[in-house]
């Protein structure tokens, strides 16, 4: 009985979760805060529904299953936003007001590496 | 109370939240339409796999068949995979 109020506790909060991220995807003005607004709670989200399921299939059989998809979701989703966001300021996103990426040094540092690259890709050609 | 909480509503739950989030993924698929850059598509679609990862707990936790939690982890390393490929392939242009 408490095992079944839990798991649906747990998948209360998960659908909850993912729901503020979809709003975020939709409502927010540019591609680094709709990036934010969907890592972070889709990960939460989907991290409660896999603990509804642990919560279910119980320790021994599946529920293990769970917790590596627990782990390898807060592994991963971080990295696929990092990567995203990095793509985006490569490809020239603008920012919104006076937001800069980390900082003027990060930025000459890139833009000498870009540089390089180009003309490494000239010299080869 | 007792029959508050039951196996009934777990079911009910369960069926509740699967509609919701195949509702969220087909919200998502308007940003991925309307988009304005390619980054936000990757950031929708993104978004629309970890979504799916939900639908297949979702519905093994429903069908009572632990054999789905497998398939949500499978689900779960594609749209990794899928989203770092991508990613490469905005900037560079060709991604092997």
């Amino acid at each position: 009985m408490i095992r079944t109020a839990v798991i649906i506790a747990l998948i209360v909060v998960g659908c909850f979760f993912l729901t503020v991220g979809t709003v975020g995807l939709l409502r927010l003005p540019n591609v680094y805060n709709r990036m934010h607004a969907t890592s972070k709670p889709t990960t939460l989200g989907t991290a409660a529904i896999f603990l509804a399921g642990f919560v279910y299939f119980g320790p021994g059989n599946e529920g293990l299953t769970s917790l590596i998809g627990i782990v390898f979701l807060f592994l991963t989703v971080p990295t696929g936003a990092h990567m995203i966001a990095r793509s985006a300021e490569r490809i020239g996103v603008p920012f919104l007001g006076s937001v800069t990426w980390p900082d003027a040094s990060v930025l000459a540092n890139d833009q000498r590496d870009r540089d390089e690259r180009r003309s490494a890709d000239d010299s080869d050609e | 109370m007792s029959e508050l909480v039951g196996p009934a509503a777990l079911e009910l739950t369960v069926r509740a939240a699967l509609i919701l989030v195949s509702l969220l993924c087909v919200l998502c698929s308007y940003r991925v339409i309307a988009g304005p850059t390619n980054p936000d598509r990757v950031v929708a679609l993104d978004a629309i796999a970890t979504n799916v990862v939900a639908i297949a707990v979702l519905f093994a936790i429903q069908t009572d068949r632990g054999l789905f939690i497998t398939v949500s982890l499978v689900l779960a390393i594609i749209g990794f995979i899928a989203t770092v490929a991508v990613a490469k392939f905005v900037i560079e242009g060709e991604v092997i």
